[in-house]
């Protein structure tokens, strides 16, 4: 099949062209943009391996919920770009030394798998089956198998949302008006209109200054 | 040689399937307006062709013979950029959607996914918009639009769970094929998860940027909102992919609550009548509904929008989802559909 290798190819090549990208260009909005395309194609990876369910949610998650924050901050940030590159040579040695470990790192897991000659053995562990469709393949491990370590993945993920929010939040003075919706819904004529015989000559009075 | 030939046919499909679909907006854009207008007591377009049928085509003549303005401020590139993303990502869902029973292009298992996933890429030519523009009022735009998409789209993905946990497949034609009962129309899934159609529909309006929660182009606040800058042909593209969107949103709220391309009537005289067109007929309702809400309910403000997706939908749904759930595993109605 020709055609399958050829978006293949097309795909990874735009993804490691945009990702390049993303830490080349110097708009910090395009950068998100850039990372925005390496996501989509790499989604286009996953649906060539057949992993659709995956290349789905990694478009609703990452492009369609996260990055969408990641534009969002980087649009209001006003960054000075001179003073940034001021910087580079000083963070230089950090991010050489850090980048150096991940090379390191990736290397080994690399040799280690092919030095056990295991490419055949890892997927060979877990047959694909072609009966049933990506989503129902997960839905009967999730809930069954992994049912631990998915709820605490879950709870992890509340925990820190709950810190965020409670970082954030902060007391407000006292005496701030709040809409009320339901006081708004449940007022009615009789509860909003007073009907006044209005002598002449003499006003409301006292009911009329409330 | 096999391999040609299936993309050529895929490619007439889409051929075919835009021109309709294109053609079809065109008039759904007259409808909404007639609609508007005769609510307001007033005519509408009426001057180009008979009753003004052909108001659409000379809108569109206009776009494109006029100067497209690019800002000398803005970020060219991103600009005309943004509407092409719109357009573009709003043609794409049509990919999936299912007008007739096979009539889809593509009939994947992940079918509403796909669909979600797109809608939810919509908001990113908006953004796009409002920031290239460099200029305040499409900014403000901009944000507002952002926020208020990421927070109806997490209802819709709730809404979306019932109805698959009510059908047990992601794929569109097998959600339409699982209403598809005895009971015709009362068979649909608009009766027993009411409160989730109200929401959809609802929400439905908020992602699609549809008064009453037009927000991101509020006139009496923002001009236009993220539409400000453009003119001619990129405008154009924005309103396009803007009702090609709401078009979408159309055909699902067909598909998951009011049985896709199933007649209402399930025997015969009824059921010779091709799916094709029950199908537009019932989108046809969805969005005359659409326009009736546009017509008489006054626009949100920023604030009440935001709750009532936040604190309103999203319990109501996350409690919908929980309610289905038990109903399906305790009544053992769960694997009833097709998968």
């Amino acid at each position: 099949m020709i055609l399958p290798s050829l978006f293949f190819y097309l795909f990874a090549s735009v993804t490691v062209a945009s990702a390049l990208m993303v830490i080349s260009s110097k708009n910090p909005v395009h950068s998100v943009l850039f990372l925005i395309l390496a996501f989509v194609n790499a989604a286009g990876l996953f649906m060539l391996m057949g992993a659709e369910f995956l290349a789905m949610i990694l478009i609703v998650v990452y492009v369609g919920a996260v990055a969408v924050l990641f534009m969002f901050v980087t649009m209001m940030l006003d960054v000075d770009f001179a003073e940034l590159r001021d910087g580079f040579l000083q963070y230089l040695p950090v991010g050489v030394l850090v980048g150096l470990v991940m090379l390191c790192e990736l290397v080994f897991v690399l040799g280690a798998w092919g030095a056990a000659g295991s490419m055949a053995k890892t997927v060979a562990k877990a047959p694909i089956p072609t009966d049933v469709t990506n989503a129902e393949a997960l839905g009967r491990v999730l809930y069954t198998d992994h049912v631990l370590l998915f709820q605490a993945a879950g709870l992890v993920l509340l925990t820190a949302m709950v810190g965020a929010i409670v970082l954030t939040l902060r007391e407000r003075r006292a005496g701030v008006k709040r809409q009320d919706i339901a006081t708004q819904v449940a007022r009615g004529p009789a509860t909003a209109i007073e009907v006044v015989k209005v002598k002449p000559g003499q006003g409301l009075g006292e009911r009329g200054a409330s | 040689m096999d391999i040609f030939l299936n993309v050529l046919l895929i490619l007439i499909q889409s051929i075919a399937l835009l021109v309709a679909l294109l053609v079809f907006i065109a008039y759904i854009l007259l409808a909404d307006r007639k609609v508007w207008a005769a609510v307001q007591l007033r005519r509408g377009p009426n001057v180009v062709g008979p009753f003004g049928l052909f108001q659409s085509f000379a809108d569109l003549l206009k776009f494109v013979l006029k100067e497209p303005v690019v800002p000398s401020s803005a970020n060219k590139g991103v600009f005309l950029l943004a509407p092409l993303v719109t357009c573009f990502l709003a043609l794409a869902a049509w990919a999936v959607i299912p007008i007739a029973d096979g009539w889809a292009i593509a009939d994947i298992n992940v079918g509403i996914l796909y669909v979600f996933a797109i809608s939810s890429l919509g908001v990113y030519g908006v953004i796009m918009g409002g920031w290239a523009s460099n200029s305040k009022y499409p900014f403000l735009g901009a944000l507002r639009s952002a926020a208020q998409m990421v927070s109806y789209e997490v209802s819709i993905g709730f809404v979306i769970i019932t109805v698959l946990l009510v059908v047990g497949s992601l794929n569109l034609s097998d959600i339409v094929r699982a209403q598809d009962t005895a009971a015709g129309i009362f068979g649909w899934y608009w009766l027993p998860l009411f409160p989730m159609f109200v929401v959809f529909f609802i929400s439905a309006l908020a992602e699609t940027n549809r008064p009453p929660f037009d927000l991101p182009e509020a006139e009496s606040e923002l001009v236009a909102g993220f539409m400000t800058e453009y003119a001619s042909t990129p405008y154009l593209l924005f309103m396009l992919g803007e009702y090609v969107a709401i078009m979408t949103m159309c055909a699902l709220t067909t598909i998951l609550f009011m049985g896709g391309w199933l007649s209402p009537i399930p025997f015969a005289p009824f059921t010779w009548i091709p799916g094709v067109i029950w199908f537009v007929a019932k989108m046809c309702l969805v969005f005359f509904m659409f326009a009736m809400v546009k017509a008489f309910v006054p626009r949100y403000r920023y604030d009440q929008l935001m709750r009532l997706g936040w604190k309103v939908f999203l319990p109501i749904s996350l409690v919908m989802v929980v309610v289905v759930a038990a109903v399906l595993q305790f009544t053992g109605w769960a694997g009833q559909g097709v998968g």
